[in-house]
């Protein structure tokens, strides 16, 4: 296995594969960093990855990475980006998949990898984009009851509203007015 | 993240017949790494369905590193696996520097190598020490705080801080290595080997040790590979794989070192491997230390790398760059990049996309910890509870990272 080729050098089929089976959903190809780079359409990204992973040519079986992305000026606004790796050739491609419409809708790929699982949750919590045939859609880093998708550009950095504490204090956004946890009204 | 109040009764998960007791493991209990949360189904003492929650140490930083520039994010990483920092903030950095298209010298590369192999040793031995604690064998985890004393003191004489280190700077370092640099780690390097066989002496080949972690909580190659699981954890299952081999990075291919593996995937080989590893460490450090190169301590690239306070009262080109890079800052092409290191805990992936602005449009970090996690549910089902315990801090699952 060792020592290992340069990047683009050691799978050069897989941009033949991809251009074989997917002609029509290839929306753009170019290297990034000495990795190969797909933006594709996104009607087709559990066939396409399905293909990627059980094909002997290409055998991506290791879900490296999986995020979401926000572009508020696009009309495909959202994109998921997945990451794949191939234990057998040592390679990695990098998928994009452009979304439109509110909400964002996608394919989920749950069903082929595990490391899915969460990566589609966090996602989900982050940037609101649905992923039809999860098995348990909902947020993972933010509580159930926050409101808004955090990562989106349009939230700002400070938070929508008010956050609320168990006991009932109201944190204020005002600099001056520092968030007092224990009143003495509270300690009785 | 289910956040308990009244209105949220979720957080009360029903059983369907009285023999099953609901536990509810953390967020806040001594056994759990860190903030997590495992409400666990049990039927005696064995766990038959867990649920686990995150989120309790999430703070935002990908939202966060949206506003601060490619210099400030690196405070951030060292928030994410605050047990290892310098490999985070090295991760950070090379991934701009690869964005930018910088060399650095070789002696900044050595140096960092140096740091990522301190922090690798640094991690494993809390997550090896605090794997006896939980096990109930406190005295190894005090020799192994004894050695990690001495590497926060080489850290501390570095950065001039000891956990939260912003390790380097985008082009090299943010100085000279200090005088002492060399002997402080062949100091360390003194006494370290002696430290490890004290600490195998007392656990590896221990009865009631090996019980406890022999064939407890194990994964298959395939299961793992489909976890995404990476580094340690992924070796410990078999699979020779390691991205200081595979992707080389920062001079790791002029080093000689090997890849330890195991063969079941439990916690007893996950312990073997990352004992293996630390071995491995001092001798990458070794080597590394001993053709220590002379040279800058930064590469040439005046946009980038911030001049010298007292040059820039005194040189006019100084002062030139010093604002331009203050107040435009770093402005890397447009563009996205990944790139990942081989972190202690495994895989550690920056993912950046830049506009051309001074500010990373959007950041993403693949943490290991976020994919070993994801597998909890497999790996202690079916066990019982204390190795569920022994599981959790066998993957060294650190919140900071998870939750990010």
């Amino acid at each position: 296995m060792f020592p290992a080729p340069p990047l683009q050098q050691r799978n050069p089929i897989v941009s033949d594969f991809i251009h074989r089976n997917f002609q029509y959903h290839l929306l753009e190809e170019y290297h990034s960093n000495g990795m190969l780079v797909f933006v594709m359409n996104k009607m087709c990204n559990f066939e396409l990855i399905q293909l990627l992973r059980d094909d002997s040519e290409t055998s991506y079986d290791m879900m490296l990475d999986l995020c979401g992305a926000d572009y508020p000026s696009r009309k495909e606004r959202f994109e998921v980006i997945v990451h794949l790796h191939s234990m057998k050739y040592q390679h990695r491609i990098r998928l994009r998949f452009p979304i439109d419409g509110e909400p964002p809708e996608i394919r989920s790929i749950t069903d082929l990898y595990c490391a899915a699982n969460w990566a589609e949750r966090e996602a989900y919590d982050l940037f609101g984009i649905r992923f039809i045939g999860h098995p348990n859609l909902k947020r993972i880093l933010n509580p159930d009851d926050f409101e808004g998708h955090p990562l989106r550009k349009d939230f700002p950095v400070k938070g929508l509203k008010r956050g609320h504490f168990p006991l009932g204090h109201v944190i204020n956004n005002k600099r001056n007015d520092a968030p007092k946890f224990y009143t003495e009204s509270n300690e009785e | 993240m289910t956040q308990y109040s009244e209105q949220n009764q979720k957080y009360v998960i029903p059983t369907e017949d009285n023999d099953k007791f609901l536990l509810n493991l953390g967020p806040s209990h001594p056994a759990m790494h860190g903030i997590l949360q495992n409400i666990v189904e049990l039927d005696g003492e064995r766990i038959i369905k867990s649920h686990p929650e995150i989120g309790y140490c999430h703070r935002s930083f990908e939202k966060l590193a949206e506003s601060y520039s490619y210099n400030q994010v690196i405070t951030i990483t060292d928030r994410m696996n605050y047990v290892s920092s310098p490999a985070n903030n090295v991760a950070w950095t090379l991934a701009v520097e690869k964005m930018l298209g910088i060399e650095v010298p070789k002696k900044v590369a050595y140096v960092r190598v140096i740091f990522m192999e301190l922090a690798r040793i640094m991690d494993h031995l809390v997550s090896m020490g605090i794997l006896g604690v939980d096990l109930g064998a406190y005295t190894g985890f005090l020799y192994f705080f004894q050695q990690r004393e001495k590497i926060y003191r080489i850290i501390e004489n570095m950065t001039g801080a000891r956990l939260t280190t912003a390790f380097g700077r985008v082009g090299g370092l943010e100085r000279d290595i200090p005088k002492s640099f060399k002997k402080d780690v062949y100091d360390f390097l003194q006494g370290f080997p002696k430290t490890l066989n004290e600490f195998h002496k007392l656990l590896t080949r221990n009865r009631i040790f090996m019980d406890r972690t022999r064939g407890v909580s194990p994964i298959s190659k395939e299961r793992a590979i489909q976890y995404g699981f990476t580094g340690p954890n992924l070796r410990a299952t078999g699979v020779e794989w390691d991205i200081r081999k595979v992707y080389p990075y920062s001079c790791y291919e002029e080093f000689d070192f090997e890849i330890p593996i195991g063969i079941d995937g439990d916690v007893y080989d996950r312990y073997l491997v990352r004992m293996e590893e630390m071995n491995q460490s001092y001798k990458i450090i070794k080597q590394a230390i001993d053709h220590l190169p002379d040279g800058p301590w930064h590469a040439d690239v005046p946009h980038v790398v911030l001049p010298l306070k007292r040059d820039v009262y005194s040189n006019m080109e100084a002062m030139i760059f010093h604002f331009k890079i203050i107040m435009h800052g770093i402005n890397p092409p447009v563009g996205d990049y990944y790139f990942s290191i081989e972190s202690p805990n495994g895989e550690l992936g920056v993912y950046i996309i830049s506009d051309g602005g001074p500010n990373p449009y959007r950041v993403h970090w693949r943490r290991p910890c976020f994919y070993y996690y994801n597998a909890i549910e497999e790996l202690i089902n079916g066990g019982l509870i204390a190795d569920a315990v022994a599981c959790i801090s066998s993957l060294n699952v650190i919140a900071g990272e998870l939750d990010c």
